[in-house]
């Protein structure tokens, strides 16, 4: 293999004159990690929502569920960014469309929003299937001690059904990380994207992406073991994984 | 909010985009879900094989694709197939490969980690008594695999394998990073050539939701119908 490894490369300084190549990866790091925690706090908000409708009796408001769910899941998520970056400011009426263009770090925000939409799809699935996988018990428990229909979701099927999707939703969250790097093509110069950067300045191809996926696997192994942590602390005793 | 909606930029290009880019997107999807069904299985055989290093590397394998994101695996795969292919063929440079060669190899080996967890459940999922059977009537190894175990396997994962297809299907978007003219990629060339971004991504978005949406309805009745049987 005749290509030239030149590991010293992210200490060298860069050429837009922010740091060193390092530095650049690192800010990328950051901004993905920004990006995915904003994006996932909508995904948790959104799905919560939509998924408890899927599960409410009356079909009307389910049906609203379930098309939310396959609007968003339907979609490639390139496209769905495109939708929100490209299509939407000029749907709106003209002053609302220039200032959403005109927003600082526009990037940033779409790319949040469009992919915590995405995902809330994913989270409502996994939350509707929590809460049917509950014993049909717990609801008619729950009615029978006069609880209302919110107090119900609230205080009995709610907290179980997150617990039991701990393990599910650290794996969506996982995928709301690795889906920032799409926001490449809206212009988000997250990690992906400066490993890129870095590779288009430098010539250093695989030196750049090797880093890139050091640093994904180690934000992997740091979700996976925050959220191993967070499923024994909220672990109830005595049921499923409980000990 | 349509007032200025030009319906005619794409009917003008429908043929570009069907003809030129959606036969890529199928192709591509196609031979990509193929070739991962088939490596993806070898990687879930490797795992339950009882070979503690094949199934060490095969699970690492599936563990480094799955954690990474494919934007960054197509550019991986862009810029090392050339020097995989001047390794295999022995040549003094690196070769040059096509842009649908680059992404070919790129999903087959990013969805063959998904298709083998999928496979590996299915695997798992058949009960010890068959391939017990099967050793008793003087099958081996793999005839107990390719006849008893694995079309089981196949039959009882297929509605998830089809829906891992029509994700790998949506995926294949992903090549327009590397300006492909798949659908999409089409689709944001005539966008871009006539300043009518709206009319094509609204476009391309309605395409893309009608056949996937078709899709995952067709594997919905198909679920009820296998279930069904059981």
């Amino acid at each position: 293999m005749n290509y030239h490894w030149n590991w010293h490369i992210f200490f060298e300084p860069a050429p837009d004159g922010t740091g060193t190549y390092l530095d650049m990866l690192l800010s990328g790091l950051v901004l993905t990690i920004e990006t995915a925690l904003l994006a996932w706090v909508i995904a948790l908000v959104f799905g919560s929502i939509v998924g408890v409708l899927r599960t409410l009796p009356s079909k009307a408001v389910s049906w609203i569920g379930f098309a939310y769910v396959e609007f968003f899941r339907n979609m490639p998520l390139l496209v769905q960014l495109f939708l929100w970056f490209f299509v939407l400011p000029e749907l709106l009426p003209r002053a609302l469309g220039l200032w959403l263009k005109q927003m600082p770090h526009a990037p940033f925000w779409t790319a949040s929003v469009g992919i915590g939409l995405f995902m809330s799809a994913r989270v409502a699935e996994q939350l509707r299937a929590g809460i049917g996988s509950l014993p049909r018990g717990q609801k008619m428990a729950a009615t029978a001690l006069g609880l209302t229909t919110v107090q119900s979701y609230r205080y009995v099927l709610l907290p179980m059904a997150f617990r039991i999707i701990l393990p599910p939703l650290t794996s969506e969250f996982l995928n709301t990380i690795k889906n920032t790097s799409v926001a490449i093509t809206i212009g988000l110069i997250e990690l992906t994207g400066e490993a890129r950067a870095v590779q288009e300045f430098s010539f250093q191809v695989f030196e750049a992406f090797t880093a890139a996926t050091v640093l994904y696997l180690l934000i992997n192994v740091i979700v996976v073991i925050g959220m191993r942590w967070l499923e024994r602390a909220l672990a109830v005793p005595g049921y499923i994984t409980g000990k | 909010m349509f007032a200025n909606f030009d319906f005619d930029v794409i009917r003008r290009s429908l043929g570009y985009l069907f003809f030129d880019g959606m036969t890529f997107t199928l192709t591509l999807t196609g031979l990509a879900a193929l070739g991962g069904l088939i490596f993806g299985t070898l990687i879930a055989l490797m795992r339950l094989s009882g070979f503690k290093w094949a199934g060490r590397i095969a699970g690492l394998y599936v563990d480094l694709m799955r954690s990474l994101p494919l934007v960054l695996v197509i550019f991986w795969f862009y810029f090392l197939v050339p020097y995989i292919g001047q390794w295999l063929t022995g040549s003094s440079r690196p070769i040059r490969v096509g842009a649908f060669t680059s992404s070919l190899v790129t999903f087959i080996l990013f969805e063959a980690a998904y298709f083998s967890e999928i496979m590996r459940a299915g695997i798992q999922s058949i009960s010890r008594g068959q391939p017990a059977a099967a050793q008793a009537l003087g099958l081996s190894y793999s005839q107990t695999m390719r006849y008893v175990v694995l079309p089981q396997a196949f039959r009882n994962m297929l509605p998830v394998l089809l829906t891992q297809a029509i994700v790998l299907f949506q995926d294949t978007s992903l090549v327009y990073v590397l300006s492909i003219p798949d659908f999409l990629g089409a689709a944001s060339k005539v966008a871009q050539r006539d300043g009518r971004l709206v009319e094509m991504y609204l476009f391309a978005a309605a395409v893309y939701f009608v056949i996937s949406s078709a899709a995952s309805f067709g594997v919905r009745r198909l679920q009820t119908r296998i279930a069904f049987v059981h």
